[in-house]
């Protein structure tokens, strides 16, 4: 496939992230996306999890929550409610809140259920992404 | 008439509130640079989801409660003042014509969510009932103070508490401009779509347009009322810096009128040593 892609992460309070890309994945609301360059036009809810984009077989990742996303064929807008870099992220924060939210679900009532769940989703996946970076 | 150590009690005095009307207009200049950012920085996501919700709501027949305009007249008044003063007119003009508005038969029954110490003390004098004050959020406003204050608006409105929301604050057009602004919150109107010059595209949607529409629709309200909070609060900086720089020019012109006082007061009293000494000395000679 020849071509790149436009992508562009943006939350309601600063632009995280904005490049030409080969290639991105993006964390939808019904599971993973693989976005190419000529994509047909989408638009899509976003989870919780990693979104990846690959810039000269260079694979780099966010930590997204919530949002949605605009795909056209040569651009993907991002949309996030929180969007980090690995280097954001607080490792530390991160670990406590899966703890907290592990313990929580093990005791939790049905009205904290989803909370917490997101809670510990987030935990993980920026765990994850923070990984990566370092990694 | 004042002695001459009155007059320069008095110069002291005045040189020291301008000292304190200087440091006020530099702490008012920082925090405008940092509101201006704030109001940049948030620009990309309201242009995008403008943008993608018109073409949303163009080539969807889907509607949604958030849309909807109902046949009640219950509305609510958002009045965005500071929470301190010494910003001039700023508050003092939205409150008057909160006030216009709240009297004339716009509405046929209001109540008002006071954000602002300002309005939140005004509208507890009078008579329109207040659903919600914020005193202390606007001079400390975070990123999550918008959604926030959206979400309850939303809530109220899905509840069917309220048929209409309107937001009333002042707009930052420059240092010195700033405009006030009415502008309807809930039901949303949906954005316009551009001139058609760029072709239509047909997304697919997932899960599905429905779905789509109710996740972005509160979000245009979060970014409405952010940019409302953000847009006052610039604003309310910018009046400031200008009072301040007003009381500033106003002390010294004040301090030179009573520097000339002064000097005139000390040649007075100068000239009338004089006249005694020499009508002394001429009484001695003769």
């Amino acid at each position: 496939m020849d071509g790149t892609l436009r992508i562009e992460v943006v939350t309601q309070t600063r632009k995280v992230l904005d490049e030409e890309v080969a290639e991105v994945q993006l964390p939808g609301s019904l599971g993973m996306l693989g976005i190419l360059p000529g994509h047909t036009p989408l638009l899509t809810t976003l989870g919780i999890g990693e979104l990846m984009y690959r810039k000269d077989h260079r694979e780099s990742y966010l930590a997204i929550r919530w949002g949605f996303a605009e795909v056209l064929p040569d651009r993907v807008t991002v949309l996030a409610s929180l969007a980090e870099a690995p280097e954001e992220i607080d490792v530390e924060a991160a670990e406590r809140d899966q703890r907290e939210a592990e313990a929580a679900l093990a005791t939790v009532d049905a009205a904290d259920l989803e909370r917490m769940r997101a809670k510990l989703e987030l935990a993980i996946t920026r765990l994850q992404v923070a990984r990566r970076g370092t990694g | 008439m004042a002695s001459s150590r009155d007059i320069l009690r008095r110069i002291r005095s005045v040189r020291g509130t301008q000292q304190i009307t200087k440091a006020m207009k530099m702490v008012a200049a920082a925090k405008l640079r940092r509101a201006q950012q704030r109001i940049v920085e948030a620009r990309p996501y309201a242009g995008t989801l403008d943008r993608v919700l018109a073409s949303l709501a163009a080539r969807t027949e889907h509607t949604h409660p958030l849309l909807e305009s109902r046949e009640g007249s219950r509305a609510w008044l958002v009045v965005i003042t500071s929470d301190k003063g010494l910003c001039g007119s700023f508050s003092h003009n939205i409150l008057r014509e909160a006030d216009r508005l709240l009297a004339s038969d716009r509405w046929e029954s209001v109540e008002v969510v006071a954000v602002g110490r300002k309005a939140a003390e005004h509208f507890r004098k009078s008579p329109v009932p207040v659903a919600h004050e914020e005193t202390s959020m606007i001079s400390n406003l975070g990123a999550d103070d918008g959604p926030r204050i959206a979400g309850m608006l939303i809530q109220a409105f899905e509840s069917g508490q309220v048929d209409e929301v309107w937001m009333l604050y002042n707009r930052f057009l420059s240092m010195i401009r700033h405009v006030q602004v009415l502008a309807r919150v809930l039901p949303v109107a949906p954005p316009l779509e551009e001139s058609a010059e760029e072709p239509d595209v047909d997304y697919l949607y997932e899960p599905d347009a429905a779905t789509l529409l109710a996740e972005l629709l509160p979000r245009q309200v979060e970014v409405q009322v952010s940019t409302a909070f953000f847009d006052s609060v610039a604003a309310e900086h910018a009046a400031r810096m200008t009072a301040m720089e007003a009381a500033t020019k106003n002390a010294n012109e004040m301090i030179d009128r009573l520097t000339l006082l002064y000097n005139r007061t000390r040649q007075a009293a100068i000239t009338k040593e004089l006249i005694e000494i020499v009508s002394g000395a001429r009484a001695l000679e003769e």
